[in-house]
């Protein structure tokens, strides 16, 4: 996994509540086998009509908000089914950053494990990214280091749990961490 | 010793490697693996030149894209690649794979349970949010993401966070015609749909004591609606009689295994992060009318008014979903039309669901225009189904009585529902496109699906006289 540091980019407003899994990538999606490929399913009936065109009134396809990076969203974002196809799809389109009020659980882990940062911030601090993103070209600048988003006018703190703060700075295989721990899994297995 | 939650009993028990700053390392018990979250999972392991720790834990059935149909011949060469690559890797895995043709083959957390691999006490995963189903048994069970089915593969084990507990209290009786399923709405629809979201929840009280096995399944199975990874109930008696001699189960041990079994139950004056309380007897069946499972209400109510009351994000999101359901805000529940019901998933696709729908069914004939499936759980319920004769009564009645897998749940295979047509299903998710893109669901137990079927609308199940409690 590639390691978060600090990351600048053109904000994307997505002013809906609860937008679910299958809203992100819907099922048809979810038989390829592969990992890679999913950035142009990414809202997929949100963004083209029944013919595969382009919904010219979805914020995604307007232009000013071609190759946004970061994403803002209303709260419980990311709800629904356990698909990492989500996470996938996100990242693959081109996302390194969600914001929003709050994630699902299993969602929030998803991303965490693919290098995706996503911050919880308060409903009026994300309001206000939102109205600034949908009135101008807004870039922020995140700095995961010092937990803060940074524009020209504002700067807004913001948490995150000091281990996934950690996984992320640091691009670790969380795989290969717990495989040193082999000792311990093998201890515990023979106590059973 | 201090009183502890069946929760904290259970996360002791299987706590590997505790260190300051980092989640905890559990262990988990059991694996179930299906074809959609996995490929990429084995794929992982290949690329790093891992192998699956213990294959005897983990346990793969295919259900999501499979076919119902009765040749269970899938056409679309994508699924048909996604179960052959299961297959291959089950296979260089030695992994039991309940495939088609197979006689426990079914929606994979249908089987856990039935076969008895669902066991009080253990720590279950598998790479699908209903997971939390489980825990009906006092299981610890939750959904995980490819990337955890990858490290729970090659470790069997999880980093997880010890989460908040919840109580949910479900005080009183249901009254009669109210199932299972209206009371997990009920409490989506009364505390919304993230009042879990951070939490493990126990479900306790006279309410849910009184549930059958089943019941407590379907109740579990939708605590991720209420935003919960998880959601338990403590074991008691019904928990064990309904695991005796099972499959899994280990019948020359069951005594012993029992009476563990019972001490994992909450003990007396243990305390939640947070309780909430709801009475049985104030919950009427009920119907989802919108685009989340909280927008829910009870089958005698009408459809909300957006001007009235609600704040501005409130008056939208009911706009937005009256919209995309196609309906009228005032509008009477039981006046909405339905062109589909599909009886099945994994919240309500159990023996029992389908004896409570034929229940209703028996001698009637559905009404012409709709299209009504039944699709149960698993082989081994499709099986009993018909061993009572409820095949016969549902197609007499003009249903479809089909194969088992998840199919119009999700729409993955050919069971979808057309743009614009509306179905009352008894699954758990009514977002849009869920079961077809433009499709428009109605969430209900599965009495009131069969009712729905039968009158061609929504009725109030406690006006049928075959409804006994
Ligand atoms: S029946 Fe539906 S909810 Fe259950 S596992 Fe299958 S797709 Fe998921």
């Amino acid at each position: 996994m590639e390691p978060f540091k600090k990351h600048r980019g053109l904000v994307c407003p997505l002013d809906r509540r609860n937008v679910d899994t299958d809203q992100i990538i819907p099922k048809q999606f979810l038989k390829r086998i592969e990992r890679q490929g999913f950035g142009e399913c990414l809202f997929y009936h949100w963004r083209f009509d029944d013919e595969g065109h382009k919904k010219q009134d979805f914020v995604l396809n307007k232009e000013k908000y071609e190759g946004a990076s970061i994403l803002i969203a209303g709260e419980n974002f990311g709800c629904g089914s356990s698909r990492e196809h989500a996470p996938w799809a996100l990242g693959d389109y081109g996302f390194k950053v969600i914001i929003a009020p709050s994630f699902a659980d299993i969602f929030y882990n998803n991303c965490q494990k693919n290098g995706l940062l996503l911050i919880k911030l308060d409903e009026e601090n994300v309001k206000l990214l939102m109205q600034k993103a949908q009135q101008e070209s807004f870039y922020l600048d995140v700095d995961l280091v010092n937990q803060v988003v940074v524009s020209d006018t504002l700067s807004i703190p913001f948490d995150i749990d000091a281990y996934q703060k950690k996984m992320l700075l640091e691009g670790l295989d969380e795989i290969a961490v717990t495989l040193k721990l082999e000792d311990e899994i093998r201890a515990y297995e023979q106590t059973r | 010793m201090k009183p502890r939650t069946i929760i904290e009993k259970i996360w002791d028990k299987h706590l590997i490697h505790q260190e300051e700053g980092k989640p905890d390392l559990l262990y988990i018990d059991l694996h179930l693996i299906h074809e959609v979250t996995s490929p990429q999972a084995f794929e992982g392991l290949r690329i790093h030149g891992r192998k699956v720790r213990r294959p005897d834990l983990t346990f793969a059935t295919v259900d999501h894209n499979i076919p119902t149909t009765p040749s269970r011949v899938s056409t679309d060469p994508i699924s048909i690649k996604q179960m052959s690559t299961l297959e291959k890797n089950c296979q260089e895995n030695g992994i039991e794979l309940m495939d088609i043709g197979h006689p426990n083959q079914g929606i994979v957390h249908i089987i856990g349970p039935e076969l008895g691999l669902t066991q009080p006490g253990k720590t279950i995963v598998c790479g699908d949010s209903h997971t939390s189903t489980h825990g009906a048994f006092g299981a610890m069970a939750f959904g995980i993401g490819t990337s955890e089915v990858e490290h729970v593969l090659a470790t069997q084990t999880l980093w997880q966070k010890k989460p908040k507990t919840m109580q949910i209290k479900v005080n009183g009786k249901l009254g009669r015609g109210v199932r299972a399923k209206d009371l997990i709405l009920a409490i989506i629809g009364k505390f919304g749909f993230s009042v879990g979201t951070g939490y493990i929840v126990e479900y306790t009280g006279e309410a849910i004591r009184s549930l059958s096995m089943e019941e407590r399944m379907t109740v579990c199975n939708m605590s991720i609606e209420a935003g919960a990874r998880a959601g338990l109930i403590s074991p008691d008696e019904t928990t064990v009689s309904y695991l005796k001699g099972r499959k899994y189960v280990y019948n020359e041990r069951f005594d012993e295994l029992a009476s563990e079994w019972l001490s994992l139950a909450t003990d007396e004056g243990a305390t939640y992060d947070k309780t909430i309380e709801i009475d049985a007897a104030s919950i009427e069946p009920q119907v989802t009318w919108g685009t989340n499972p909280s927008m829910c209400l009870p089958i005698s109510a009408t459809l909300p008014h957006p001007d009235a009351q609600y704040d501005v994000e409130e008056k939208e999101s009911i706009e937005k979903a009256l919209m995309y359901m196609g309906l009228e805000p005032g509008m009477p529940i039981a006046d909405i039309k339905v062109d589909y019901v599909f009886i099945g998933s994994c919240t309500n696709a159990r023996l029992s669901d389908l004896q409570e729908a034929a229940s209703i069914v028996k001698g009637k004939k559905v009404k012409e225009g709709v299209r009504a499936l039944i699709v149960p759980g698993s082989q081994l319920v499709r099986l009993q189904a018909e061993e009572l004769g409820l095949d016969k009564i549902f197609i007499e009645a003009g249903f479809e009585w089909r194969q088992s897998g998840c199919s119009m749940c999700l729409a993955m295979n050919d069971d979808v529902v057309p743009a614009g047509k509306r179905c009352a299903s008894t699954s758990n998710r009514n977002f849009e496109g869920r079961q077809g893109n433009g499709s428009r669901t109605h969430l209900v137990s599965p009495a009131m699906a069969a009712a729905a079927a039968i009158n061609g609308h929504f009725v109030d199940i406690r006006e049928l006289e075959t409804v006994h409690h």
